[in-house]
């Protein structure tokens, strides 16, 4: 079996997987970083929506293999010294969880946004959301948590 | 306490797990030694078969078995129920196939579970299920309601004739034909209410797990209702007794009815963890989700209603076919029978009301309870026929309705479909959404998107439903098989902190803060050190679950009854300590203490002393302060809105977008007003996805063609806009803390306020969900009617 290794919420990693393991597999299974979550077999739900090399992208279509050397942000690699985020604080202040299953994605995918955009409209908040569903929420208090959340790490 | 109590809107004590990926969901779970399960799914909508053959998948790497329905057979083990009888027209029970707990001689259904491999991996399992050899004879299958109930149509059960699962009633027909003889105009309408999957993002799974030297075991399971899971896996599985099962729901990904039932692939998970001696872990993926998990909705109906000349409701009549699938399930039967046929009265005091339906057996995923389960159906039947009634009658729709209106006053009002609705007051509803929404300024705006080339359309919808399952006693009486009341304990620790125990459960809706605020605000205690578990039946002593908005109203009673029996114990244990007589202790805001004296103990002192006894009523009182409550309500509770959507058709395109959704609610007391407008957004979510977006598809071979988030739409952010909700709230009279229930509300009005939108856009009938293609097409068709 191939081994890889990574860096994962800035710990180095290395494991042995299959060629056909999958990213989202490897931090679940290998890793036991369980926040990380898959909702589907399409690459439609964005559960498991994790960062690489800054950029968000979904773990359930990249094999674990060719994220070798590379710098992988999870969920549980947000909040610091038991502070929440900004993201993961706006998303309990504005009620933007329910179940709690997409918010792992939710809040990795919104993080990709800020950093690209630090003053989303709205209606940029939904479009980007686009590859995340929420099946509980109706999406809105989310939007409003991710606009909250930029405004305060505007500061 | 105010601040942390009902009716704050506090800050979720569950959110920071979820937020920092430290839920603990069914598949995040790994026992010792576990194996994995994969099931092999029918490809064939309807087959003979006549043998499977799985002796090179248990020759192949890693696996440890390969069971079908003869294993399960031999061991006694049973498969899905039913847990309702709805008596027919003619006084028989309905029909309800014998379901094996795999496929046995014949398949119903694309996806049917057939035969299971255990493997060391779960890539080994899924690569041995492709050498198991089924021998199929497909036959003919058939999807559709009426071809199924056709003379010659395919049969599919033998123990089934003509495929009919019951045919049922409610009402006084006679009176509705009375009433129909003297009508000055009568409305008919014909609708389909169109099928959905429920879609909960986390996939369903389960844990199976034995322990030979107890001889017990456990299921870990994403279940809505371990309590009732552990009392069928038991009772008619074969897979208890109770004492020595388990089943623990931790942390659920939303459930909206799909995951009430036990389904074949828990039973099977069990079963098999004792067979092997391992722990066997099986996870669904999304596309056997789609396959196999429980739809909803899927009505084909008629309905008329008689008015007199000013616009008054003479009667109602509604016929409607519901597709219950291949198999019954727990609530298949009473959800398109007592869940919908009582609530076709709506808000109105229409005096005549008759309903029948019959339900039929197709080769489909079985349909049970899905989000409001049973009163959408009602309300979108009612509130399209109401609609239609005004347009024919150029009577404005508010007006009608108004005319038509159960008044504040008339409360308690018992309808002609059975139930009696506690409380409401309709008028309230509409009027403030006609504020809201600015209903006397659209037809400026009509007419300013005309100028634009766009149809601008408003659609209403006024409704009530049923919900707050429920009064065990007329549960019973109407066939129901397990009573509905619901249980709490309350556990002070010694230092003063608070464990609750529900035997509701949480997969999105916050017990663990609301509950939490209920003990808070009545027993002074900071929510902080309130406690809420739920969802193992190894800690909590039993309960019912949650689906049918039941939580609040049934549950939040439980834990109230729980802390007012808290708060007498206490009083007795403050009355020795003040040496004073019972009757004198007076008890506020977490502080007992004696008129006319400054002595108090709050309740954390009262606690200390009830556990460390030095000082105690002994040889009256138990130590310990822990007491546990079953609240079982009177009636159902009834939540009803008002709701108003505003759309724009590009008649080029047929594309929908909308402008505004309104939804003014009437769900009794609110203790979270944060949750409570979240559980509404939720609502209208699911509610606009069936009317515009949702739709599952089978072709006429019963292939699914809605297989995957591909081809079934789900709303995504961009799909829907900022709702605005605003309560009214009248209480609740029948339960401690006046609430309604609230999570359903949302899924059950919004689809016919949105359709009756679009159809006031296009100015033609169409069907749900009003796809740009669907709308496009109808605009055609009426340009060319128009011609």
């Amino acid at each position: 079996m191939p081994s890889v290794s990574m860096t994962v919420n800035g710990k180095a990693v290395t494991g042995e997987v299959e060629g056909r393991t999958l990213l989202v597999e490897f931090l679940r299974q290998n890793l036991n970083l369980t926040g990380t979550h898959v909702g589907c077999d399409t690459s439609q739900c964005g559960a498991c929506v994790v960062h690489v090399n800054g950029k968000s992208i979904k773990a359930c279509t990249t094999l674990a293999v060719q994220a070798e050397g590379a710098e992988i942000i999870t969920i549980e690699g947000m909040a610091t010294n038991g502070d929440l985020h900004p993201i993961q604080a706006a998303f309990k202040e504005h009620h933007g969880l329910q179940c709690g299953f997409c918010t792992p994605g939710m809040v990795m995918s919104a993080a990709d946004l800020l950093q690209r955009n630090s003053n989303p409209s709205e209606p940029e908040v939904r479009e980007w959301l686009e590859g995340n569903i929420c099946r509980c929420t109706g999406y809105q208090n989310i939007v409003k948590a991710i606009q909250a959340a930029a405004q305060a790490m505007r500061g | 306490m105010a601040e942390t109590g009902i009716g704050a809107s506090v800050r979720r004590k569950e959110d920071n797990r979820f937020l920092t990926g430290k839920g603990r969901y069914t598949d995040d779970i790994n026992r010792l030694g576990q194996a994995y399960a994969y099931f092999l799914l029918s490809p064939h909508a309807r087959a003979k078969i006549n043998g499977i053959d799985t002796g090179a998948a248990k020759q192949a790497p890693g696996v440890l078995g390969v069971f079908t329905a003869a294993d399960l057979a031999a061991d006694g083990v049973g498969g899905p129920i039913c847990g309702w009888v709805v008596t027919q027209k003619n006084g028989e029970p309905h029909k309800s196939p014998a379901v094996s707990a795999l496929a046995s001689d014949r398949v119903n259904y694309v996806g049917e579970q057939v035969a299971v491999v255990v493997a060391e991996t779960l890539t080994q399992a899924k690569d041995a299920a492709e050498l198991i050899e089924v021998d199929y004879e497909p036959q003919q299958a058939v999807t559709k309601m009426k071809a199924s109930l056709a003379k010659g149509a395919p049969q599919l059960h033998d123990d089934v004739p003509g495929n009919l699962c019951f045919d049922w009633e409610i009402g006084d027909k006679a009176a509705a034909d009375a009433a129909f003889a003297k009508a000055h105009h009568v409305t008919k309408i014909d609708i389909l209410n169109n099928r959905l999957i429920p879609n909960a993002l986390e996939p369903r799974a389960a844990i199976g797990e034995y322990d030979s030297g107890t001889d017990s075991s456990t299921l870990y399971t994403t279940s809505q209702n371990p309590h009732v899971a552990r009392l069928v896996l038991a009772a008619f599985m074969g897979l208890g007794p109770e004492n020595k099962l388990r089943v623990v729901a931790p942390d659920v990904g939303g459930g909206f009815g799909s995951k009430i039932y036990v389904y074949r692939d828990e039973i099977v998970t069990l079963w098999a963890a004792k067979k092997l001696g391992r722990p066997v872990k099986w996870t669904a993926e999304r596309s056997a989700s789609f396959l196999n998990d429980a739809h909803g909705r899927d009505h084909d109906t008629h309905a008329e209603l008689a008015v007199d000349k000013d616009g008054n409701f003479l009667g109602l009549r509604v016929s409607t076919l519901a597709n219950v699938g291949a198999h019954n399930q727990i609530f298949s039967t009473a959800t398109p029978s007592y869940l919908y046929g009582c609530l076709l009265a709506g808000q109105y005091k229409t005096p005549a009301v008759y309903g029948e339906v019959k339900t039929v057996f197709t080769n489909t995923a079985p349909v049970d309870a899905y989000r409001g389960a049973g009163r959408p159906e009602a309300t979108f039947v009612v509130e399209r026929l109401v609609e239609k009634t005004a347009r024919e009658m150029g009577i404005d729709r508010t007006e009608l309705r108004r005319r038509n209106f159960i008044q504040p006053e008339q409360f308690p009002y018992q309808t002609p479909c059975l139930v009696q609705y506690d409380s409401g007051d309709f008028p309230l509803l509409l009027n403030r959404g006609m504020e809201v929404i600015d209903y006397a300024g659209f037809p400026a705006r009509r007419q300013a998107s005309a100028s634009r080339g766009k149809l601008r359309g408003l659609g209403l919808s006024c409704w009530v439903e049923a919900c707050g399952l429920a009064p065990s006693a007329v549960v019973g009486a109407l066939g129901g098989g397990v009573g509905q009341w619901e249980s709490a304990n309350i556990k002070f620790n010694p230092t003063g902190s608070v464990t609750v125990f529900t035997g509701s459960h949480s997969h999105g809706q916050g017990h663990e803060t609301v509950f939490a605020q209920i003990v808070s605000e009545h027993l002074g205690i900071p929510v902080e050190s309130v406690e809420v578990v739920h969802g193992d039946t190894a800690v909590v002593p039993f309960g019912m679950g949650t689906y049918g908005s039941r939580s609040g109203p049934v549950g939040g009673g439980a834990v109230y009854k729980a802390a007012q029996k808290i708060v007498e114990k206490g009083r007795k244990i403050a009355a020795h300590l003040f040496e004073a007589s019972v009757e004198d202790v007076e008890y506020a805001n977490g502080t007992y203490s004696v008129a006319g004296t400054d002595k108090t103990k709050t309740m954390a002192e009262i606690a200390f002393a009830a556990y460390v006894p030095h000082n105690y009523p002994l040889d009256e009182l138990e130590p310990g302060l822990d007491e546990t409550s079953f609240f079982d309500p009177m009636n159902f509770t009834f939540p009803s809105g008002a709701y108003f959507a505003e759309v724009e058709v590009d008649p080029d395109t047929g594309q929908v977008t909308i402008l505004d959704m309104v939804g003014i609610d009437d769900v009794g007391t609110v203790m979270n007003p944060m949750i409570v407008t979240g559980q509404l957004h939720g609502g209208f979510a699911q509610g606009i996805g069936q009317a515009l977006y949702e739709q599952c598809v089978y072709d006429d071979d019963g292939q699914l063609l809605t297989g995957s988030l591909m081809d079934y739409c789900m709303p995504r952010a961009d799909n829907l806009p900022s709702f605005k909700t605003e309560e009214t709230n009248q209480p609740c009279p029948h339960n401690p803390l006046g609430v309604k229930g609230c999570g359903e509300a949302g899924a059950i009005g919004s689809p016919a306020a949105m359709l009756n939108a679009v159809v006031d856009a296009i100015g033609v009938d169409i069907d749900m969900p009003a796809t740009p293609e669907k709308v496009w097409r109808a605009l055609q068709s009426r340009a060319q009617a128009a011609e």
